[in-house]
């Protein structure tokens, strides 16, 4: 992915700020310019919104075949995450031994490196998710 | 005016390495060679942890205790020797992760183990001449040591971040000063991965005279005694030379445990002096009166003499985890897996 792309998309990768309907109030991450429901009506009252940085484990994937960049990690696992204001988030789980990852569970967004463009690229940053201690 | 601390907070990375089993992979009685620098276990960070989400960590938990508008912050400073880029500074993107930008000033720190230290003297020169209402400073280090060598046994990764401001402070600081000399103890060169040390150049002229030159002066300026302290957190490269320190300035050890974290986490370098105190904060009431001295090689020592004021008492400490909390509930690593977290591994 470009260092323009990642820079524009920071705002929700570092704070998951997505955006809330201002029709009829529902939560959208990553944020979009229209509401599907609303359409029209939507219009310019798509307002940047903060996600509780706090939910639970939806549903969970081990992943054991990770593209390259990921190497080092796997096996590591990757989760649906329900925040505490109701909105389903994809994110990595991180510090927790994989036989423990279950449904459920508490967990709390961190920023983490997501990627790195080799020695000398630019360092991506974003949120992956730890148990909530 | 008073300047202090408006509010704290620290991380240390979830996984964790015993000198056992480091020892075990270079045939060295690790076991020894812990006690020897008291030294039980140290944190390692996770393959994704960096300075940068480290000091994030940090800034969040400082930020969830207070009330403060993060946009009315007007300086962050991150100190570290292991920032993530030679150029490009960590404390814009800690910036950015608590949504203090864009109306502040930021910069990057260096000075070995007491950047961070040397963060919260310049915010309280900024909030102090009223150029600011806050500022943050931060120490924080993912330290590496060669694999084999004496470093490699406390090198670990931790940190903490201080809201320095003059408006309901949790802590007063007293007074600040510091004792700085050029003596070559500890180093790295650009572009090279692990630092070095100068031997037994690092313990007397370097650490000992350091620390122990700031500290007598401040008892002097301050017209104190030890005893007049409930608290002391000196620069822990190792379990063992803040107590001998302590001990040589007259401290007890009741006055030491509080602040002393590296039998429990390593060395985490700039992170050090900043852990200490967090720890020690965390367990302070209204009135307690702490003294703290950090280190850096190169070298230099910032003295504090800090007392908790009133507020402590309505301050939000359970909105983040406290030191204590993140020393239980941790994660053994073998050497193998500590290897594969540490890049020590080159992949074909
Ligand atoms: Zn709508």
């Amino acid at each position: 992915m470009s260092v323009a792309r990642h820079w524009r998309e920071t705002p929700g990768r570092y704070n998951l700020i997505g955006v809330k309907c201002g029709n009829c109030g529902k939560v959208f991450f990553p944020k979009r310019t229209l509401c599907p429901e609303c359409r029209r009506s939507s219009m310019g009252k798509m307002n940047a919104y903060k996600l509780k940085a706090e939910g639970t484990v939806f549903t969970y994937s081990i992943i054991h075949d990770a593209p390259a960049e990921n190497n080092s990690i796997k096996p590591y696992a990757v989760a649906m995450i329900l925040t505490d204001d109701d909105v389903l988030i994809t994110g990595q789980l991180v510090d927790v031994e994989l036989e423990k990852v279950e449904i459920g569970m508490p967990v709390r967004a961190v920023l983490r490196k997501m990627s790195e463009d080799g020695e000398t690229g630019v360092i991506n940053y974003g949120y992956k998710f730890a148990p909530k201690n | 005016m008073d300047v202090g601390i408006v509010s704290y907070g620290s991380y240390v990375p979830r996984y964790r390495i015993t000198p056992a089993e480091i020892g075990r992979i270079w045939g060295i009685d690790g076991t020894a060679m812990g006690k020897g620098l008291f030294i039980n276990m140290k944190s390692v960070p996770s393959p994704d942890e960096d300075v940068i989400t480290i000091a994030t960590e940090a800034a969040r938990n400082m930020m969830s205790r207070c009330s403060v508008d993060p946009q009315e912050i007007g300086a962050i400073y991150v100190g570290s020797e292991s920032h993530p880029y030679a150029v490009k500074p960590s404390g814009t993107i800690v910036a950015e992760a608590i949504c203090a930008t864009p109306n502040l000033t930021v910069a990057d720190l260096e000075f070995a183990c007491k950047a961070g230290t040397a963060g919260i003297q310049i915010c309280m020169g900024l909030v102090g001449s009223k150029m600011i209402e806050y500022g943050v400073a931060i120490g924080a280090d993912t330290s590496q040591g060669a694999p084999g060598d004496a470093l490699e046994y406390s090198a670990s990764a931790g940190g903490a971040a201080y809201l320095i401001g003059s408006k309901d402070i949790i802590a007063k600081i007293n007074r600040t000063l510091s004792y700085t000399t050029d003596t070559p103890d500890f180093w790295r060169r650009e572009g090279s991965p692990y630092p070095k040390h100068g031997g037994r150049f690092t313990g007397e002229p370097a650490y000992f005279k350091h620390i122990g030159s700031a500290a007598r002066m401040m008892l002097s300026e301050m017209n104190t005694e030890p005893s007049d302290y409930n608290y002391a957190v000196f620069h822990q490269p190792n379990g063992k030379f803040p107590m001998r320190m302590a001990k040589e300035l007259g401290f007890s050890d009741e006055q030491v445990n509080d602040g002393l974290l590296t039998p429990h986490i390593g060395n985490t370098y700039s992170g050090a002096v900043p852990l200490g105190l967090a720890a020690v904060l965390d367990v302070s009431k209204p009135g307690d009166r702490i003294f703290a001295v950090a280190y850096g090689s190169g070298a230099g020592s910032d003295a504090f003499d800090i007392t908790v004021t009133d507020n402590m008492k309505k301050y939000k400490r359970s909105a983040a985890p406290t030191v204590a909390e993140r020393l239980k509930d941790t994660i053994h690593l073998d050497y193998g897996r500590y290897a594969k977290f540490k890049g020590k591994i080159v992949m074909g």
